[in-house]
C-alpha cells in the first residue's frame, strides 16, 4: 500500500474516532447536567482540560460555561481538534483515499460531513439530538468499514489509527474525570454515588458492560475496567492490543524485530499486563496516565516513521537485503 | 403545478434527440416517453431530487471556488437522456475507430519518419508552430506502437442531421465516470424503462481501461502493476481519478509517491519500494516530468520521460499527442484518414477555415459575425469567438488577434446543435447538447456504447463546458433488436 495512502487511512479513522469521543462525552456531561443540576461537580471544565488546550480556550471564550465549552468543541473550526474540524479532516483524508476505502463507507463519511456542516450553518448543537446522531454516525461509518473492506493493509491501518485515539481519549477523560471527582470523596474503595462514575462510564460507553462485570461500582473497579480489561473494546490495554494485532497484520518495510511501531506497542502492552489497579492508584492515577499518553504518542510516531514517512530509495532497498 | 409531460413540447425546429421532426418518439424512446407522460404530476421533479441527494451524498461534486465555507454543489444532471438509435451509433463506431486509427498513424509518423509532411500533406510550418509539438517525444516508439489509448471525441449534430466532429481531445479526455455515474443514477430513477428500451450497458468500460492499459505493459511480469496518477485532489477531475483507480482496482498515485531509481519507476509503499509498469497519467504533458518538460512542476516524477524512453514504463497517452489537438492540425485529419488508410472519413470534420491559408483569412475576416473563430491551443469553451452572439467590438478585437498571429486561429460556421427535451423550472424545454464518445485504443480499437453528453443549460446557449453553465445527461445507446448485450442489461435490474 502507498505510503502516503496509509496515512490517510490511518488519520481518517482517528479523526471520525475523535469527533466520536467528542460528541460522547458532551452528551454525557449535557444529560448528567440535566439530571443532577445541583450536584456541585463541575461538568464543563474537565471537558476542555481533557483536550489539553485550556489556554486557547480562555483566550478565545472565557468562562467555562456549557454553551461556551459546546462552542469550543462542536464548531470552532478555527480549533484542530473540534467535531466539526475533525469531520472535515476524516473526510479530506478519506477523499484522497477513496478508491482504498468502500463506496459505501465514503458515502456515509461524507453523509456526516454534510449533516455536521449543515448543523454549524444552523449552529444546530442545542439540538438534544445532535451529538447522539454525530455518535451515530461515527458507528455508522465504523460498522460499514469493518463489514465492507478486506482486511488488507488499509484496513489495518485504519483499525490502528482508530485504536490509538480511542485509548488516547480513554485515558484523557479518565485524568480529568478522576482528578475532579476524586476532590469530593475520600475512598477509593467506598461504594459511591452511582451517577458521578457512572457518567464516567457512559463517556466511555461502558456502563452497560461495567455492570455486568461488576454491579457495583467503585472507582477502584472503573480504573481497571477502563485500563486493565483485556475484553472491553474500549478498555485502554484492549486498545493498545488492537493495534499492535493489525501492526502485526501488515507487513512493513523492516523485519517485526526491528519494527520500532510494534516493538513498542509491545512494551506498552506488557507495562499495562504486570500493573493492577493497586499500584495505579498508589503511585498516583495522573502519573500513570502521563506515562501512559507519553507511550501512545511513542507508538504512534513510530507508526508514522516506519510505515508514512518519505524516506531515500537506498536506505530502504539495505534493510531488505 | 408542474407540466412535466411531452405532450405540449417542441421542437421548434431543431433537430431533436428524443423526437422525430413529425414530434414521434425516435427508435428507443417510446418506452420513456410513455413512462414520463404517464408518471404523476411531481413525480419526475421528486425523482430528479432524489437523484441530485444521491449524487451530493457519492461525493460527486465541485467546490465552488471563492466560498470560504466550503460549499460544494454538483455537477448539474438532467434526468432526460438522449437516446442515439442502434444504427446511428454503428456510424459513429465505425467512424471513431477509422478515425482514431488515423490519427495514431498520424502521431507516430510526425514523431518519427514525418512522410506526412515529406509527402505534403501536411505543411512543415503548420506542424512546426503546433505549440503542443513535443520535442521530447521525437524518435520515441511507445510500447506496441499505441500513442493514444484512451480518446473522448467531441460530435456535434447539425441541422442537417448529420454527426460532425468538433475535437477528438487525445490528451487527457475527462468525464468518462459521469457516463457511468449517470447511468448509474439513472437506472434507480427508471428501472424498468431500461429493462424494456434495450439500453447498452456501459458497466464495461473499467474493465476494458484495464485491459488496454495491461496490452502495452513493457516489463516481462506476469502481473503487471498498473497505476492512475493524477496532480492531486485540488485538480477538478480528481473524482474521476480516483473513481477509475478504485473501480480497476489499481493505485492512485501522485507525483510525490513515484520516484525513479536505477532506470525504473518504483512507489512508496508501507513494505518499501514497488515497481511500476504502467502509468495512466492524468496530468499534462508539462507537468509530468520536470527534467523533460516544465521544471517547475512540482507534479510530476523527475526522470520519469528517461525511462519511459528506455521502454521500462509505459504511459497512456503517450506525451505529445496534444499535437494533434491543435486545432489546425486538426483541419488535416480528413487528410490524414485519406492518406494513411487510403479511406474516405465516415465521420466528417466541421467544416474548419484555416487562417494560416491566406483565402480562408480573408474570408473568416469579413464574415467574423457569422462564424465560430477559436484559438489552435484553447480548450473548454476559452479564447473563442461566437460570432452571431458577439458585439462588434469583440469581433474587432479578434480581427487584430487573427491578423497578428494568424497560425494560432481556425473559424468554423456556427453550428445549430440539436437538442434534447430538459427540465426547467417545471416543464420540459429544449437544450442544445454534444456528445463525447469514449475510446480505448489496446489490442483493438474499441467504443464505449454511450458516451457522455453534455448540455448547455442556458436558454439558446451553444456553450456546452461545465465551466459555463453547462450540465450533463444519460446517453442511451439503443441495441440493434435481438443483440444480446442489451439482455444483459435487463438482467441485471432483475
Amino acid at each position: 500500500m502507498l505510503s502516503r495512502v496509509a496515512s490517510s487511512i490511518y488519520w481518517m479513522a482517528r479523526y471520525v474516532e475523535r469527533a466520536e469521543n467528542l460528541a460522547r462525552f458532551i452528551e454525557v456531561a449535557s444529560s448528567f447536567s440535566l439530571d443532577q443540576p445541583d450536584s456541585g461537580v463541575e461538568q464543563w471544565e474537565p471537558l476542555v482540560r481533557a483536550t489539553g488546550d485550556e489556554e486557547y480556550f480562555r483566550n478565545k471564550f472565557g468562562e467555562f460555561s456549557a454553551d461556551n465549552v459546546k462552542a469550543f468543541l462542536t464548531f470552532d473550526a478555527e480549533y484542530h481538534s473540534s467535531i466539526l474540524t475533525s469531520v472535515n479532516c476524516a473526510r479530506e483524508n478519506a477523499r484522497t483515499v477513496r478508491e482504498v476505502i468502500s463506496s459505501e463507507a465514503w458515502e456515509e463519511l461524507n453523509t456526516l460531513y454534510h449533516f455536521v456542516r449543515e448543523a454549524s450553518l444552523r449552529q444546530m448543537s442545542q439540538e438534544p439530538a445532535f451529538y447522539d446522531d454525530v455518535v451515530q454516525h461515527c458507528y455508522k461509518f465504523t460498522g460499514i468499514l469493518n463489514s465492507t473492506m478486506t482486511r488488507d493493509a488499509g484496513w489495518h491501518f485504519a483499525n490502528v489509527g482508530q485504536s490509538l485515539e480511542r485509548a488516547d481519549k480513554i485515558s484523557r477523560i479518565l485524568d480529568v474525570k478522576y482528578f475532579t471527582l476524586l476532590r469530593t470523596i475520600n475512598d477509593v474503595d467506598t461504594p459511591m454515588d452511582d451517577l458521578l462514575w457512572s457518567a464516567v462510564l457512559r463517556s466511555a460507553c461502558g456502563f452497560e458492560m461495567f455492570r455486568k462485570e461488576f454491579h457495583a461500582i467503585t472507582v477502584r473497579r472503573v480504573v481497571n475496567f477502563l485500563i486493565l480489561n483485556p475484553r472491553f473494546p474500549r478498555a485502554i490495554r484492549h486498545c493498545v492490543e488492537e493495534a499492535r494485532e493489525s501492526l502485526s497484520q501488515v507487513s512493513g518495510p523492516v523485519p517485526d524485530l526491528q519494527n520500532d511501531s510494534l516493538l513498542k506497542a509491545e512494551l506498552l502492552i506488557a507495562e499495562l499486563c504486570s500493573t493492577d489497579d493497586d499500584t495505579i492508584i498508589n503511585q498516583g492515577m495522573h502519573e500513570f496516565i502521563d506515562a501512559l499518553q507519553k507511550s501512545l504518542n511513542e507508538i504512534a510516531s513510530a507508526v508514522d516513521t516506519t510505515y508514512f514517512a518519505r524516506r531515500p530509495f537506498p536506505e530502504i532497498q539495505q534493510q531488505q537485503q | 403545478m408542474s407540466d412535466l409531460t411531452f405532450h405540449d413540447y417542441d421542437t421548434e425546429g431543431f433537430v431533436d434527440e428524443l423526437f422525430y421532426d413529425d414530434r414521434t418518439p425516435r427508435h428507443g424512446s417510446e418506452v420513456l416517453v410513455r413512462r414520463i407522460n404517464s408518471l404523476p404530476a411531481e413525480e419526475l421533479l421528486h425523482r430528479q431530487q432524489a437523484i441530485n441527494r444521491s449524487l451530493l451524498r457519492m461525493g460527486i461534486t465541485f467546490t465552488v471556488y471563492g466560498d470560504e465555507s466550503g460549499t460544494e454543489k454538483i455537477f448539474p444532471f438532467d434526468i432526460v437522456p438522449r437516446i442515439v438509435e442502434a444504427f446511428e451509433f454503428q456510424h459513429i463506431e465505425a467512424g471513431l475507430k477509422q478515425r482514431i486509427t488515423a490519427l495514431n498513424h498520424f502521431l507516430n509518423d510526425v514523431y518519427n519518419e514525418q512522410n506526412i509532411i515529406n509527402d505534403g500533406v501536411l505543411p512543415r510550418p503548420i506542424l512546426e508552430k503546433a505549440k503542443s509539438f513535443r520535442h521530447q517525444c521525437v524518435g520515441l516508439k511507445p510500447p506496441q506502437g499505441i500513442w493514444c489509448h484512451i480518446t473522448g471525441t467531441d460530435l456535434i449534430r447539425h441541422s442537417d442531421g448529420a454527426m460532425y466532429v468538433l475535437e477528438d481531445n487525445l490528451r487527457c479526455p475527462s468525464g468518462v465516470s459521469y457516463v457511468l455515474q449517470n447511468r448509474m443514477v439513472m437506472k434507480r430513477g427508471f428501472p424498468r424503462v431500461f429493462a424494456d428500451s434495450g439500453v447498452r450497458p456501459v458497466t464495461g468500460y473499467p474493465g476494458r481501461l484495464y485491459e488496454t492499459l495491461t496490452h502495452i505493459c513493457p516489463n516481462d511480469v506476469p502481473d503487471p502493476h498498473i497505476v492512475v496518477l493524477t496532480p492531486g485532489i485540488f485538480n477538478s477531475a480528481y473524482y474521476e481519478h480516483s473513481f477509475l483507480a478504485q473501480q480497476m482496482g489499481v493505485e492512485l498515485v501522485q507525483g510525490e509517491d513515484l520516484v525513479v531509481h536505477d532506470e525504473y519507476v518504483y512507489m512508496r509503499t508501507t513494505e518499501g519500494f514497488q515497481q511500476v509498469d504502467v502509468i495512466y497519467r492524468r496530468i499534462d504533458d508539462d507537468f509530468m516530468d520536470p527534467l523533460a518538460f516544465r521544471e517547475d512542476s512540482v507534479l510530476g516524477v523527475p526522470g520519469l520521460m528517461d525511462v519511459y524512453r528506455a521502454g521500462r514504463v509505459a504511459l497512456a497517452n503517450a506525451p505529445g499527442t496534444g499535437v494533434a489537438d491543435d486545432k489546425v492540425i486538426y483541419a488535416f485529419v480528413p487528410d490524414m484518414i485519406r492518406y494513411y488508410l487510403n479511406e474516405d472519413p465516415i465521420l466528417p470534420n466541421v467544416p474548419t477555415y484555416v487562417c494560416d491559408r491566406e483565402d480562408d483569412r480573408n474570408y473568416v475576416l469579413n464574415h467574423l459575425d457569422e462564424l465560430v473563430v477559436k484559438a489552435a491551443n484553447e480548450a473548454g469553451g476559452y479564447g473563442m469567438l461566437i460570432g452571431p452572439h458577439s458585439t462588434q467590438d469583440e469581433q474587432a478585437k479578434f480581427a487584430e488577434l487573427i491578423k497578428a498571429d494568424p497560425r494560432n486561429y481556425i473559424a468554423q460556421p456556427t453550428l445549430a446543435l440539436s437538442r434534447v427535451p430538459t427540465v426547467v423550472g417545471n416543464h420540459f424545454e429544449g437544450r442544445h447538447v454534444d456528445l463525447r464518445p469514449y475510446v480505448l485504443y489496446g489490442e483493438s480499437v474499441w467504443v464505449l456504447p454511450g458516451g457522455l453528453t453534455r448540455v448547455a443549460l442556458r436558454k439558446g446557449s451553444l456553450v456546452v463546458n461545465s465551466s459555463q453553465g453547462g450540465g450533463s445527461k444519460d446517453t442511451w445507446v439503443i441495441a440493434s433488436p435481438g443483440t444480446p448485450e442489451a439482455e444483459a442489461e435487463a438482467e441485471e435490474l432483475l
